[in-house]
């Protein structure tokens, strides 16, 4: 072990509410959410130096209003941690906490820092997506990308196209559909097992009908079968097309946040981490396939730090559309709808994906499952991001390592 | 019937560990600057609560809170209907002792989350819980208070019997009698904790979190709470020592805390029902005094009337931006005056009088003031010095003046003087710039009336000592334009004093009537009544000082000069007293000496008052000279000096103390049926309770 590794330690996560007036979190701040889930980090790891914190880094797709005035500072405030603590804000939309992890990770490997707090969050209630943005119009008339393709769900359904076009194995709505009851299935078999909660944290929030406690997220429901998913032939995106809310992850509200550290600081804290950041790799594709984005990632990463496909024991993929999840396990080779190696414990389209937040949430999630599962050695974390990107973080179980 | 309703809203937890919860909160829809209130529907909604949780056997644990910032503040007392009969005033402290006392008979355990601002009611309701968290100041709780017995009431929900039970009466005393009376003093959540008021001090952060964790860890036993005993025994010595400080601030003018005082007593003995009861026989009898009609017409006035700046232009009159003062002058008013404006603006505010050794104590003076502050911690030592070195600078010439946006003027009482300084200010100054003036006695229109411009003077009046009392007259002569008086209003309101419109004339409005006051007074010596006779019939009425107190504190000199001002206008009204110049004469400061006895009338001024041998009750007394306040407020009117006896009640209540309990003094003149005597009618003849709105 090289002392100057980063380290993931522990992960915390509210409940994901549906970003609507009846969802959990409708008025309630991102900011207070932040804070929430950084009180909790802190309560379970009591022998954490808190006010040694080297960097409080923050993703949020949208920076304004409550998620807004660098929040990777004023949490810190919020929170109660030291004034000595500095913090920053970072947007890579959907990959906005992903990618704090791989900046927190390289602060730590390059010695700027120790102790990282890495998280994300979306409070997509308050900051509908697009909302505020001023697109340069020369995007536009040069053809740089097509406006229809701001819209994610616009980009799933030319996925399922582009497969076809592009030698790729084709993906059909009933494969979509597929994958997408298996991953809810997972999700609740999960949840009663008490898999969710070892991560989530109860949150009590004012709403218009009284403080209640946000205790679940909201997203899945229990009720959903086969059929149901299959008998919605409602095509938001396009005429008798292939995407539907059914196979597509939701908007949603929830902030994710992670511990990391370098192995020094473990060693001098007793404490035991349980993964090792390998490494992270990010690609951009044709804006009009974001969803493909994962694949050349992961290709990017595996070549980058010399692993195969095959050296993957885990891997937590972050489904916006059931169509890329599908795409990337048939390329590969992998077998859908239900392979053991991808989301084991259930997928975003059942969690809810509350843009930036998500990546840290697939960290907390295969930290988990290499807890789970000890002889598993390789994990990745992986999603695509808006405007045609993917991201890819490589872990290395550490579980019984310190 | 308050405009926003209270609700209290149910929603249960299902804890993992406690089973279930039951959380209500109290929520009338709006943001922090409507608070939660208690009205008959709130109660109402109460209950409902309760009964749909007394019926369900599988929850575990209540929890009441409040919406964000704020837990409750108690029964709207603008909405409590004071012509109501004797049994319905009782009613109402008999409907909340048995609604909340509901709660206490809940056999599952109960906790108050006082999350934010909590007063009267709202504090009463939390008491009836078995526990208590309360969330920490700042930003948590910052407000808490049983603010009865400044209005003309009694806690009568409870607090009295509760509060003594709980945390004994020395405790009981401080927050019900004693805060009250001290300007209505409200305590944090850091306070009410170490009184015992809660169990808990829970940061803001997570506070509704981990109330809840607490409640389910005494649900499942992990945690218990302990409270050290009290004995809630009054002891006679800390009856009667209160009494005594009670008279002291109150005299025998209100009648609330006495009754609040005989309740806490009797809370050492009483079972809680018998309390109960006290507390609403007393709440009745106090619904139905004068004094609270009173309570509730000052509450309005001062926290709801004032704030809207009655007088003002209309919003669309701009008031000019003030980036820069002048203070002419350097004596003492002047110093506070330029002290005040640069703590309040933080801009430069220049001094300038005709020596330098004037100039040098007035800024000695500030900077000793500044140095006080820095060291009691209320601002800090940088600031202190950036303020007296560089904001507030002195001189003897018109050097800095260019620029001010407005200049002050407090040079020696002495019209000639006046009007000069105005002349040189308008050759030097900027024309948008304003010229306000802080005398208590000239003409303003005659000050500023070889001006080119004289729309620019205005008069802004303060009242010593600046610091402490909040009110400002502005004066507003036939010339005075409309600028200028909107940058009067805006003015008063950012140095956080409170404005009064007054018209220019004589003795303007307070101290007109403080001389009228003192007229009555010295009309009774004059006839034959007792010095010290008169001195203590009048104060019992409870007006915050004695007449010879205040007599002393303004000065004899002053009030003299004040006198000669308001006898040269109305000499038959405000006749010289021959008594007063005798005293100034002699250089006296006030009319009284100490004896071994106490105080008594100064031989030498009791020698020189010329006196008939009219023997008067104290009752007589008191009648004469309010029946000569009642003459002059009414002249006030006629003249249209103020718009409206409410204007009448805030100055004195502002700039004299006059007391919440006599409604500043129009209410009480009406209701002891002295103004019909003395004038034919009532200051307020439709009644002057404040209109409800909805």
């Amino acid at each position: 072990m090289d002392l100057r590794d980063a380290y993931f330690v522990d992960g915390v996560r509210t409940w994901f509410g549906k970003a609507r007036p009846d969802g959990a979190y409708w008025t309630t701040r991102a900011d207070d959410m932040v804070t929430k889930i950084m009180r909790e980090l802190m309560r379970r790891n009591p022998t954490v130096p808190w006010n040694e914190v080297d960097d409080s880094i923050w993703g949020a797709t949208t920076q304004s209003g409550d998620q807004g005035t660098t929040m990777g500072r004023t949490v810190v405030f919020t929170a109660g941690l030291s004034e000595k603590v500095p913090g920053f804000s970072v947007d890579r939309m959907c990959a906005g906490g992903m990618t704090c992890q791989t900046i927190g990770s390289s602060f730590i490997k390059t010695g700027v820092a120790d102790i990282i707090i890495a998280g994300g969050v979306e409070h997509m209630g308050h900051h509908p997506m697009g909302q505020g943005a001023d697109p340069n119009p020369r995007i536009v008339t040069e053809k740089m990308v097509e406006p229809k393709y701001f819209n994610m769900g616009v980009t799933a359904e030319k996925l399922h196209d582009w497969l076809v076009e592009n030698g790729e194995q084709p993906v059909t709505k009933e494969e979509a559909d597929e994958y997408a009851y298996h991953v809810t299935k997972r999700y609740f078999k999960a949840l009663d097992a008490g898999y969710y909660h070892k991560h989530c944290v109860d949150m009590a929030v004012f709403t218009p009908t009284g403080w209640k406690v946000a205790d679940r997220d909201e997203q899945a429901r229990r009720d959903t079968s086969l059929e149901s998913i299959r008998g919605l032939r409602k095509f938001p995106f396009k005429a008798e097309g292939r995407v539907t809310a059914a196979n597509s992850s939701g908007l949603n509200d929830g902030a994710t946040v992670s511990l990391l550290m370098s192995g020094q600081k473990c060693k001098e804290l007793g404490i035991k981490p349980k993964m090792k950041f390998v490494g992270a790799a990010f690609m951009g594709v044709d804006p009009s396939i974001m969803g493909w984005g994962p694949v050349p990632s992961t290709e990017k990463v595996l070549k980058n730090y010399g692993l195969k496909f095959s050296d993957l024991d885990i891997i937590e993929l972050n489904e916006a559309f059931a169509v890329q999840a599908v795409g990337f396990m048939k390329h590969f080779g992998m077998t859908p709808p239900e392979d053991p190696r991808l989301n084991p414990y259930g997928g975003t389209i059942a969690v809810g994906h509350p843009l930036a937040s998500s990546g840290v949430r697939l960290s907390m999630q295969l930290a988990q499952d290499f807890e789970m599962n000890p002889k598993a050695k390789y994990g990745l974390t992986t999603m695509c991001v808006g405007l045609g990107m993917g991201g890819s973080m490589l872990w290395e179980n550490a579980v019984g390592k310190f | 019937m308050a405009k926003y309703i209270t609700e209290c809203k149910l929603n249960y937890f299902q804890s993992k560990k406690a089973g279930k919860i039951a959380i209500v909160t109290m929520d009338n829809g709006q943001f922090y600057n409507v608070p939660n209130t208690w009205g008959t529907e709130a109660l109402e909604s109460l209950n409902k609560v309760i009964d749909i949780v007394e019926k369900d056997a599988d929850v575990k644990g209540w929890i009441l809170t409040g919406k964000p910032f704020i837990f409750n503040v108690g029964a709207d007392i603008m909405s409590v209907d004071t012509s109501v009969t004797r049994d319905k005033a009782l009613e109402i402290g008999h409907v909340g002792h048995a609604t909340f006392k509901r709660i206490m008979g809940l056999k599952i355990p109960t906790l108050a989350a006082i999350n934010g601002a909590v007063m009267g009611g709202g504090v009463e309701v939390g008491l009836y819980h078995n526990y208590r968290t309360i969330s920490k100041s700042p930003g948590g709780c910052d407000h808490y208070a049983l603010p009865e017995c400044f209005l003309g009431l009694v806690p009568g929900w409870g607090g009295t019997q509760l509060v003594t039970k709980l945390c004994g009466p020395e405790k009981a005393i401080e927050l019900i009698i004693t805060n009250p009376l001290n300007q209505n003093r409200m305590i944090n959540s850091k306070k009410a904790f170490e009184m015992g008021l809660a169990d808990k001090l829970i940061a803001p952060a997570e506070f509704m979190d981990e109330s809840l964790a607490l409640l389910e860890r005494i649900i499942t036993g992990e945690e218990k709470i302990e409270r050290k005993a009290v004995d809630p025994k009054m002891t006679d010595e800390l009856y009667n020592q209160t009494k005594f400080a009670i008279a002291g601030r109150v005299h025998s003018g209100a009648l609330g805390p006495y009754r609040a005082l005989d309740l806490i007593r009797g809370a050492g003995t009483w079972s809680l029902d018998e309390g109960f009861e006290q507390e609403s026989q007393t709440l009745a009898d106090m619904i139905m005094s004068e004094q609270f009609m009173c309570g509730v017409y000052s509450f309005d006035l001062t926290q709801r009337r004032a704030k809207k700046l009655p007088g003002r232009p209309p919003k669309e009159v701009k008031g000019n931006k003030i980036g820069k003062i002048g203070v002419i002058g350097a004596g003492l008013m002047a110093s506070q005056m330029a002290l005040l404006f640069a703590q309040r603006l933080q801009c430069p505010v220049v001094m300038k009088d005709i020596k330098q050794e004037f100039v040098d104590k007035g800024l000695a003076y500030v900077r000793e003031q500044l140095g006080k502050s820095a060291k009691k911690g209320k601002m800090s030592a940088a600031d202190a010095t950036w303020m007296g070195e560089e904001l507030i600078t002195g001189t003897v010439t018109y050097d800095g003046f260019a620029d001010c946006d407005f200049v002050i003027e407090a040079v020696f009482e002495e019209i000639g003087i006046k009007q000069k300084v105005f002349a040189e200010l308008e050759a030097i100054c900027k024309p948008e710039c304003l010229f306000l003036t802080n005398t208590s006695s000239l003409n303003i229109a005659e000050m500023g009336k070889f001006l080119k411009d004289p729309s620019r003077v205005i008069g802004f009046h303060f009242f010593n000592p600046i610091a402490v009392l909040p009110l400002v007259e502005i004066i507003k002569t036939d010339t005075t334009s409309e600028v200028a008086l909107a940058t009067a209003f805006d003015l008063a309101k950012k140095i956080k004093k409170t404005p009064v419109l007054v018209k220019n004339a004589p003795g303007f409005l307070v101290n007109r009537i403080l001389l009228a006051w003192m007229d009555g007074i010295f009309q009774c010596i004059n006839e034959g009544a007792g010095f010290m006779q008169v001195d203590n019939a009048v104060v019992e009425l409870g007006f915050p000082m004695s007449p010879f107190t205040l007599a002393a504190l303004v000065g004899p000199a002053i009030s003299l000069h004040v006198q000669e001002t308001l006898n040269a206008a109305w000499p038959e009204r405000f006749p010289v007293s021959e008594g007063l110049k005798n005293l100034v004469a002699k250089g006296k400061r006030g009319l009284v000496v100490f004896t071994e006895t106490g105080v008594d009338i100064d031989p030498e001024i009791a020698a020189g008052w010329p006196q008939g041998n009219k023997k008067f009750t104290d009752e007589e007394i008191r009648q004469r000279v309010l029946e000569r306040v009642a003459l002059e407020v009414d002249t006030i009117l006629k003249e249209g000096v103020v718009a409206d006896p409410r204007d009448v009640d805030t100055g004195v209540i502002m700039g004299a103390g006059w007391p919440f309990f006599m409604g500043g003094i129009t209410p009480y003149l009406d209701q002891k049926g002295i103004s019909v005597k003395v004038t034919g009618k009532k200051f307020h003849p439709n009644g002057f309770l404040p209109k409800q709105e909805n």
